[in-house]
């Protein structure tokens, strides 16, 4: 009967319960839709940046993210690299030996950075084939190279032309070879266009001397979420011989890139629950006072505060539920469209989007939390006006309340 | 032994001018099953006696029992349920929750009072049918005239089965016919339910059917004609 009472006296004012729903239904749907763009860019570009280059995590000698020597090189046999394999949420692995170099073609040198890949793994993660403008792919012609376009054009080097590779390898060694040009990728990023050089990872642990090592294995996982699983997994398998990067920590720029754009994210948010909190709480105000002389009357006649409160706040609670519950499954419908059809990133945003080699488009995410999350904040917003009656009803003196 | 007894009763407002003394040293005893009307003209304290009877208001000296008991003792919470389960409230203006009907209204004061669904049903309609809304006891207040309204109020403040009834200008809003039927109704109430009135009114017509007619002016008794002896 208080569940009816509670319901009722919500409809006595059909119009002014169906504007503050409807505000509580917009809010929630603006939020979810806002914040599934939002974190679905976040993963989007993360999953990008990860699989363009550094992988989710990345198995490296101790102390040669900060110092980039040969020296600092790892084994991992084929048997530890299965082990890896082996943990759960773990999709592929992607070894690579990273030297610098000096590169020549005929009277052009330049510096370049020298990475030997296992061409199958590194096309699996990072689809190089793909960037492959010119020639073949390491897998027809593993003994070749795939030099950067930009690199190309400054040596002024083709297909079939060969180039010299010279500098120091592992322990000193002096390391130099000549080899064909097997193809000429073509980077995003000018830093790397002007700059890479990819070879099969067995020559280049033979031209650096580096026989059975590695500088890097990038980690790829089936979900960003299993990351710290993984990370613990891997950590108490490896000891403490290796270092264990996480992507956070490869690429920091990324991190507060998305701390930042996140922040001014939530900045709206804010701004939209306060609105809210405010459309919300002036129903509620409306809802209590113009009834002060009604709850007077219940209370002479034996109903205790507690319970008047009780219904009062079911009132809110209903008000809110029906705005939150209902913005939410609206939502649904929208953010699950633009997960299947991502809104494209046109003008002046576009080639920053691709200068980091991220597709431009703003990604929606799907994550049921997200729906959840947001009803939930909102409900409580909500709940949180409902302070106002609770002040009032404990404040009430029966008779002033009948006389209003 | 009185049923209410009232104790050199006084209330004084402190407004900002001056303080008024609205009910004066009052002393009064009202047995079971009387049929009091407390009248005077407007601002002699009939209504602040009234509620101060009904435990709505604190008295500023004196005391007020029910039953032998000082209500006054009493915490907040136990004043509430003390009205609950001893008082029955009949307001000039009705008072009835609008989104409930007839018999909704009835049956919430034995919610409150936690009776079962099915001897609440029982009652309530039992209660409608006594003060002649047995056909209306699906109606809201809104679908139901001043004094069906009002015979409502009566069953609501019958439904607790209190020890007596408190009516503040119970016929103020009605009209004649309505105001006689409801007064006959409130007689047969007394006789059947044996049921204690105490009216607070300048009505004559409740005045001429009252047992016992308390005058106050300007907060004091001024006559105390008829009563149980």
């Amino acid at each position: 009967m208080y569940l009816s009472l509670s319901w009722r006296n919500l409809w006595r004012n059909k119009k002014r319960t169906i504007i503050a729903a409807t505000s509580v239904f917009l809010a929630v749907l603006v939020a979810v839709v806002m914040r599934s763009m939002q974190n679905g860019s976040y993963a989007y570009m993360i999953r990008s940046s990860v699989k363009f280059y550094t992988g989710y995590l990345q198995v490296q000698g101790k102390g040669y993210w900060e110092n980039r020597s040969l020296d600092r090189s790892i084994v991992i046999d084929e048997k530890q690299q299965k082990e890896i394999l082996q943990i759960p949420h773990i999709t592929s692995i992607v070894p690579r030996l990273e030297a610098f170099s000096l590169v020549s073609f005929e009277k052009v040198t330049k510096v370049a950075q020298i990475t030997g890949i296992d061409p199958e793994a590194e096309n699996n993660m990072t689809d190089l084939k793909k960037r492959l403008v010119q020639g073949n792919y390491l897998t027809d012609m593993p003994g070749g190279v795939l030099i950067a376009q930009g690199l190309a054009n400054m040596l002024k080097i083709g297909i079939g032309d060969s180039v010299v590779l010279y500098g120091q390898g592992y322990h000193g060694v002096i390391a130099a070879a000549r080899l064909p040009v097997a193809g000429i990728v073509k980077f995003p990023i000018a830093k790397m266009n002007n700059a890479m050089v990819f070879l099969t990872l067995t020559n280049a642990q033979n031209t650096f001397s580096a026989y059975g090592r590695i500088t890097s294995l990038a980690i790829m996982l089936d979900n960003i979420k299993n990351q710290a699983h993984v990370y613990n997994s891997l950590s108490s398998m490896l000891g403490g011989q290796y270092t264990l990067m996480t992507w956070q920590e490869m690429m920091p720029d990324l991190v507060q890139g998305i701390e930042l754009d996140n922040a001014s994210g939530l900045i709206m948010l804010i701004i939209l629950y306060i609105v809210i909190a405010f459309g919300i709480f002036g129903t509620v105000m409306m809802m209590t006072t113009e009834r002060a002389k009604e709850f007077g009357v219940l209370v002479s006649v034996g109903m205790q505060k507690t319970r008047l409160i009780w219904v009062t706040t079911l009132e809110t609670a209903f008000l809110a539920f029906l705005g939150a519950i209902s913005g939410a499954v609206f939502s649904l419908p929208v953010i699950t469209y633009f997960h299947y059809h991502p809104i494209p990133i046109t003008g002046n945003a576009a080639p920053v989007f691709e200068l980091l080699g991220v597709k431009p488009i703003f990604y929606f995410s799907t994550d049921p939390w997200l729906l959840i999350n947001q009803a939930i904040v909102v409900l409580l917003i909500a709940l949180a006006t409902a302070l106002y009656p609770i002040f009032f009803i404990k404040q009430l003196q029966p008779v002033q309340a009948m006389r209003s | 032994m009185p049923l209410i007894e009232l104790k050199n009763l006084s209330k004084t407002y402190n407004t900002t001018a001056f303080p008024v003394q609205a009910v004066k040293n009052v002393n009064l005893q009202i047995k079971k099953q009387e049929f009091t009307a407390i009248v005077g003209p407007s601002g002699s304290g009939k209504t602040t006696l009234l509620n101060l009877i009904g435990g709505l208001d604190k008295p500023t000296g004196g005391s007020v029992f029910v039953e032998e008991r000082d209500i006054a003792t009493l915490k907040a919470n136990e004043l509430i349920d003390f009205r609950l389960h001893h008082i029955g409230f009949v307001f000039q203006a009705y008072n009835l929750i609008p989104v409930f009907t007839a018999k909704e209204n009835v049956e919430f004061i034995m919610l409150l009072q936690g009776i079962s669904k099915t001897i609440r049903d029982k009652k309530a309609v039992e209660l409608l049918n006594a003060v002649g809304l047995g056909e209306r006891i699906d109606s809201r207040p809104s679908q139901l005239s001043g004094g069906q309204q009002q015979r409502v109020a009566v069953a609501r403040a019958l439904a607790s089965r209190p020890n007596f009834v408190l009516a503040d200008e119970p016929t103020a809003n009605l009209d004649s016919h309505t105001a006689e039927s409801l007064l006959d109704l409130m007689e047969q109430l007394n006789k059947d339910y044996e049921m204690t009135f105490v009216f607070s009114t300048h009505d004559p017509r409740v005045i001429k059917r009252a047992h016992r007619v308390v005058t106050l002016e300007d907060g004091a008794i001024k006559f105390d004609v008829g009563g149980k002896n």
